[in-house]
């Protein structure tokens, strides 16, 4: 990896700053916006030996962005400071430190927007580029270039990107270079102003340059290139998108340096009215991982965003089984309806019901040996053999859920869920020899009015399985004084645990107050070992028990 | 250090701005291209309401506090679109794992407000939202005058008070 100088980005920027302010100091201070925000964790660490909560030789540890955004007209610049002191128990050791990795400088004229510096960018659905970050993960594949975006007509919009990527405090080894365009035929062709069918086309390419790695026994791309094509149908109530993506060969750490081609696609189709909407989406993916870094492994340097066909649960316990897509292969569906019974109908009642149901199931993609002597995914050969449509025998991920939202009256409301889960725990977690989990959890989540501003929510969570870490039941309880004042009571309690010795209760107790965009929240308690993901990407959170302090804010 | 220094003036000018900011007149939408609930390219310096008020919230479908405050709002909404000319314009982050979701799941919930979908969280990120739900209200000229973060039940209440004093053209609490 190139050191990188952090310093100079920000000499660039006082100069781009400067600029205008030597040339009209007036304007710059009286017609420029000054915007940012800024976020400050703190965790505090007590060795806790019975849930594995290791000894933090530091005690304390912390995390800590700000960002702060200059706009004058069209023109807009901003930098990001960021701190880990050291960074808290899993974030990645290679964030130690502070300091500005991120800066950038953008200017719109007329049809053309011009970035230079970090960007964050996203072709069609990502299946071949997408820069983002989730500060909460420690996530950030931020690009570290120019881009320039530019629209000739009413109705076509061309991108183009050239950059390297985030690799922590310093860039990856390898330059990442793609343009996009995308089409609506409505705006450009006459004869479809009027239609009510809406039609947008896209197509993107994308490639990568490393350098040779001398120290290889291989004979190594130095390019890489991938392309993506996609379209966008409406019509009223129905619309239908597809995305389909392929790659070139690529070998890999991922991939254990197979030259094989890779591809996916996204198909999704959904039906939607008033108070009903139905959603069925399929997905197929085959050796996609693209990283601007050959040996990479671990979650950073990916070019592109291979989204996890599964719905996103943020109660405890379904938090504990997270699904990650397999950017070796794998093939996925989703379904979904939603329904609205109408108020003061016999089922709905006075307030009426929402009832939402999610199914999502992945299995692995068929692969066969290339020949009888090499088995399949063997480092410098192409792999295996696979055919487009062919489902494998394992299933790594299944996830039927039914969720009932109901007012009873204008002190009582619930959300009440049901879930039946299949989670390939050695595939999705890399437990070796670990047995695939099989659940029940059911969730009641139930709101009191007090008063107009004061409620009490309770939230009742069971988990049932025979598997992995066995039975949990979970229960919390808040206070809430709107819209300042949240007081937190729970406990995560595993007493279905196979060792009785490992029976722990997980408690956490915490008050915020929000005042505006300011929030700060205190808590103290015992967090679980497990991961954590949000989007596509998962990270290990290990055992912890202390104190915890976030502030945030915003301006 | 010299990091630390080149932030301490950035902080300065902001100082110098902000100072000079008091007597002047509030921030105003950025323009970011996003999507419509159809795929549509928006930009969103168009986020306008014929002069009368707009309550921008930040959502995604796997935010539970924000699928509450959008519930909420519903259940009264007529009434503030009646007494007010509010609009609600609610922004999904959610990313290409869910976007295709949004419109069926608002629709099924029967939700009648403007959907707008940022999926790379552009829009989000020039609004300088950490966490959501994040709510801003816009007065009838464009400008952003009032913002909040999280939702407990009943903070709909506040939002209101505010949404009817904009409305009426009465200044905004300071606290």
């Amino acid at each position: 990896m190139e050191r990188k100088n952090i310093f100079s980005p920000v000499r660039l920027i006082i100069i781009l700053l400067l600029f205008p302010l030597i040339a009209g100091a007036q304007d710059f201070l009286n017609k420029g916006k000054v915007s940012g925000n800024f976020q400050l964790d703190v965790q505090t660490y007590i060795e806790d030996s019975t849930i594995g909560a290791p000894a933090v030789p530091e005690k304390l540890l912390t995390n800590g962005f700000a960002n702060v955004n200059y706009t004058l007209g069209s023109f807009s610049a901003g930098i990001r400071y960021e701190m880990y002191l050291n960074p808290i128990l899993g974030y990645d050791q290679n964030y130690k430190g502070n300091g500005i990795p991120y800066w950038y400088a953008n200017y719109i004229k007329d049809d053309f927007e011009i970035t230079v510096g970090n960007f964050y960018e996203q072709f069609g659905n990502g299946l071949i580029f997408r820069t983002y970050e989730e500060r909460n993960l420690g996530y950030d594949n931020a690009m570290n270039g120019v881009r320039v975006k530019y629209s000739p007509f009413n109705g076509v919009y061309i991108k183009g990107i050239i950059g390297t990527q985030r690799y922590y405090w310093e860039k990856g080894p390898g330059i990442v270079r793609g343009i996009d365009g995308e089409v609506f035929l409505n705006d450009i062709i006459k004869k479809m102003a009027d239609k009510k069918t809406n039609i947008s086309l896209g197509g993107s390419f994308v490639s990568k340059y490393q350098k040779d790695d001398p120290s290889s026994d291989f004979h190594l791309p130095l390019n890489v290139g991938a392309w993506a094509g996609r379209f966008n149908i409406t019509r009223g109530k129905v619309s239908l998108l597809a995305e389909y993506a392929s790659k070139i060969n690529d070998p890999s750490g991922v991939n254990n340096m197979i030259y094989k081609g890779g591809d996916a696609l996204l198909v999704t189709g959904s039906y939607s009215q008033k108070g009903l909407g139905i959603v069925l989406s399929a997905k197929r993916i085959d050796n996609m991982s693209f990283k601007s870094a050959r040996n990479e492994i671990g979650n950073s340097l990916d070019i592109n965003f291979l989204p996890p066909l599964s719905k996103v649960h943020t109660y405890s316990l379904p938090a504990i089984y997270p699904y990650a897509t397999q950017p070796n292969g794998e093939m996925g569906l989703q379904g979904q309806v939603v329904y609205n019974v109408k108020k003061k109908s016999k089922l709905g009642g006075k307030y009426g019901m929402n009832i939402s149901a999610t199914y999502s199931i992945v299995y692995s993609i068929d692969k066969t040996m290339l020949n009888d002597s090499t088995p399949i995914g063997t480092e410098g050969t192409l792999g295996y053999d696979t055919k487009f449509f062919s489902i494998g025998d394992d299933k790594y991920f299944q996830d039927f859920n039914i969720e009932v939202t109901k007012k009873f009256n204008r002190k009582w409301k619930g959300i009440f869920t049901y879930m039946n889960l299949i989670y390939d725990i050695e595939v999705i977690e890399g437990h070796v020899g670990d047995a695939t989990v099989y659940a029940n959890i059911a969730i009641a989540d139930i709101n009191y009015k007090i008063t107009p501003k004061k409620s009490l929510r309770l939230e009742l969570q069971s988990l049932f399985t025979k598997q992995d870490d066995g039975d949990w039941f979970a229960a919390l309880l808040e206070y809430s004084i709107a819209p300042k004042w949240f007081i937190t009571a729970m406990d995560m309690y595993n007493y279905g645990n196979n060792d009785p010795d490992k029976r722990f209760h997980y408690y956490n107790f915490s008050v915020a107050f929000i005042k505006k965009t300011n929030r700060i929240s205190l808590g103290y308690g015992k967090q679980r070992e497990g991961i954590l993901c949000v989007g596509g990407v998962c990270r290990a959170v290990p055992a912890s028990n202390g104190f915890a302090l976030t502030i945030t804010s915003s301006f | 250090m010299k990091g630390l220094k080149i932030l301490a003036l950035l902080f300065l000018i902001a100082g110098i701005t902000f100072s000079q900011d008091k007597e002047k007149k509030y921030g105003k939408l950025p323009s970011v291209m996003i999507k419509t609930l159809d795929g549509e390219v928006f930009d969103t310096k168009n986020i306008t309401n014929d002069g009368k008020p707009i309550i921008l919230s930040f959502f995604a479908l796997w935010c539970k506090p924000c699928i509450k405050e959008l519930t909420a709002i519903a259940d009264v909404y007529e009434d503030w679109q009646e007494e007010t000319g509010v609009k609600l314009v609610a922004v999904s982050i959610d990313d290409a794992r869910s976007t295709s979701r949004v419109k069926p799941t608002v629709n099924g919930k029967g939700w009648e407000y403007e959907f707008l979908i940022d999926q790379n969280s552009d829009f989000k990120r020039a609004m300088n939202v950490n966490m959501i739900p994040h709510t801003f209200l816009i007065n009838g000229d464009g400008e952003i005058v009032w913002q909040h973060t999280s939702y407990s039940e009943g903070s709909e209440l506040e939002l209101y008070e505010i949404v009817r004093k904009i409305a009426e053209g009465e200044d905004i609490p300071k606290e």
